[in-house]
């Protein structure tokens, strides 16, 4: 049985990965997860400086999911490439380093000094953060937008750029057509949908952003039909996330057309589940008698 | 910081030895786990409730552990849909756990000192682990544990008069003081070298603010709405006078960096 996956010429020896925000820098999980098992720990954003994020409230629980407006607190990339990349460099798995930024020269900072890291695969780019007020996803609502702000990173980047979009468009195979033309190797969908939640007793927001990214098992058939949509409107490889609590989740994103999968809020829950869902895979594979897990990406 | 908590973290499915309402909404489950065995004053767990439509952990400090160290106690409100499944649970029903987490109060600080507790509402259950850790530290007379509750339904202090000498508060004079913790310290003529606290905010603002005017420190337990509980999700933060360890930028972790801070390293 061949559990690997080949994205933008890197391979992944499975197709489990960390939902960037929800799997830091993989140090917190490290006592439960055996990272060396992963396909990939994608990081959480990193800007070229140190952001503190929002005020709190930052987390509320919705029905079958959640809403976080964390604000992208990070340490910054120097921190970030002094302590956690030499971290992660310890095992035997593929890097994926998401990138923020306000404006398009903070990104490109950050994606210039990772250039100097052979470490890391591959980079994601944070277009799509619902809870900055500046940069983020003011890049990833508009088709132009986008289109140059990958073109621009294309630029400066030494690794493969994975753009990971926004599900608060319209038309999502407009913006992954966009981000493909512009030149991206790949694309990840989806990040969080807007959300609010009011708390009646108290009558006022529940987090303090007012509005937060919702996540969770209750999103995840608004990402696998999002998926389906823009792996079949591209041609570049597409990772798909949102909502994967199992491994037969993880199946339908992968039969959808995803090359590869995320996992985000379900590690909040079951800190052991991107393991479960590695071995629920390759269950799934033995009992189909499927050779290849390529053999099921967009297989229906 | 300086990490007084145990390394080791697991999640599992316990078993509750036994579970009573203690006063109204208030209710005491016993769980049996291993996790008992390095439990500190001070630290919590995260519980998971089953209904799959409510995802993430309620986190509720460690209350008492038992004398063979095969069981913790956790003393909560039942404050919604997650504490209101809790609530349902009877002996031998499993219970999702992840623990034990943060790093406890530091008892070794508190060595032949005069110290107050305090403890205010649902607040007041990690301070009766914590006043069995003070025996032997310091004397018994030294143990000062003030507690405030919102009326005579009071809950634990019978446990806690076992370790110290209790003085209640009631918001509403039916039991004890009436008034908050500081009004019960007032009225008792009490001092002490430091203090130890968990409550709600006001009552923690309270306490610092009483702290620094007699110059002495107080180790406060905060708390804020969590996701992960392990210190990846960014989201139970607050704002310190120094960098914090993992982003640089002033906000500490409630659940990894503490929930226990020195009330002058913490702007509440």
């Amino acid at each position: 049985m061949n559990t690997q996956t080949t994205i933008a010429g890197v391979t992944f020896k499975n197709p489990v990965m960390t939902a960037s925000g929800t799997f830091g820098s993989g140090m917190e999980y490290s006592e439960f997860v055996d990272l060396n098992q992963l396909g990939a720990v994608v990081t959480k954003g990193v800007a070229n400086v140190p952001w503190p994020g929002n005020p709190t409230p930052r987390v509320a629980e919705v029905y079958g999911g959640m809403l976080n407006a964390i604000g992208l607190q990070n340490p910054g990339i120097d921190v970030f490439m002094e302590r956690d990349i030499p971290f992660l460099k310890q095992y035997d798995t593929k890097i994926i380093v998401n990138v923020c930024g306000k404006t398009v020269e903070d990104y490109a900072e950050v994606v210039e000094k990772l250039g100097d890291e052979p470490a890391v695969s591959m980079l994601e780019i944070n277009v799509s953060c619902p809870n900055v007020k500046e940069g983020a996803i003011a890049f990833g609502q508009k088709a132009d937008a986008l289109y140059n702000i990958t073109q621009e990173l294309k630029k400066h980047a030494k690794q493969p750029i994975i753009m990971k979009l926004s599900p608060n468009v319209t038309d999502i195979t407009e913006m992954a057509k966009a981000a493909e033309a512009a030149g991206a190797d790949a694309l990840s969908l989806i990040n969080t949908l807007t959300g609010m939640k009011i708390d009646i007793h108290k009558r006022c927001f529940a987090i303090a952003n007012k509005t937060g990214g919702m996540s969770g098992p209750a999103i995840k058939p608004i990402a696998v039909r999002m998926v389906y949509q823009a792996a079949h409107a591209v041609k570049i490889p597409v990772i798909g996330m949102g909502g994967i609590a199992t491994a037969e989740d993880a199946i339908e994103f992968i039969l959808a057309g995803a090359s590869a999968v995320s996992i985000g809020a379900m590690n909040f829950v079951n800190p052991y589940v991107t393991l479960e869902v590695i071995k629920g895979i390759e269950a799934y594979m033995e009992r189909y008698h499927v050779e290849k897990l390529t053999d099921l990406i967009g297989a229906v | 910081m300086k990490k007084r908590g145990n390394e080791m973290k697991q999640k599992q499915t316990a078993v509750v030895a036994s579970q009573r309402e203690i006063a109204p909404m208030i209710y005491d489950m016993w769980i049996e786990t291993d996790l008992a065995e390095n439990a500190l004053p001070g630290q919590f767990l995260c519980v998971y409730p089953k209904d799959r439509s409510t995802l993430l952990p309620r986190p509720i400090s460690i209350c008492e552990v038992r004398e063979d160290r095969a069981a913790l106690r956790i003393v909560y409100r039942v404050a919604g849909q997650g504490t209101e499944e809790f609530s349902h649970y009877e002996k031998g029903d499993r219970v999702h756990i992840l623990g034990t987490l943060g790093n406890g109060f530091p008892v070794e600080k508190a060595a032949d000192k005069k110290v107050f507790l305090m403890g205010g509402g649902i607040g007041i259950p990690p301070m009766l682990q914590l006043s069995k850790a003070l025996q032997g530290v310091t004397a018994k007379e030294n143990i000062q544990i003030v507690v405030g509750y919102r009326d005579s339904r009071t809950f634990l202090q019978e446990d806690l008069e076992r370790w110290g000498k209790v003085f209640p508060a009631t918001e509403d004079g039916s039991a004890g003081t009436k008034g908050n913790v500081l009004d019960a310290v007032a009225a008792n003529g009490l001092d002490a070298d430091m203090i130890f606290a968990c409550g709600p905010m006001p009552m923690l603002r309270a306490v610092k603010r009483y702290a620094q005017e007699k110059d002495i420190p107080a180790y406060i337990s905060l708390e804020e709405h969590m996701a992960c509980g392990v210190g990846a999700c960014l989201g139970c933060v607050v704002k310190t006078k120094e960098i914090d360890s993992h982003s640089h930028v002033h906000n500490a972790r409630i659940c990894t960096d503490g929930p226990v801070f020195e009330a002058r390293e913490v702007d509440i």
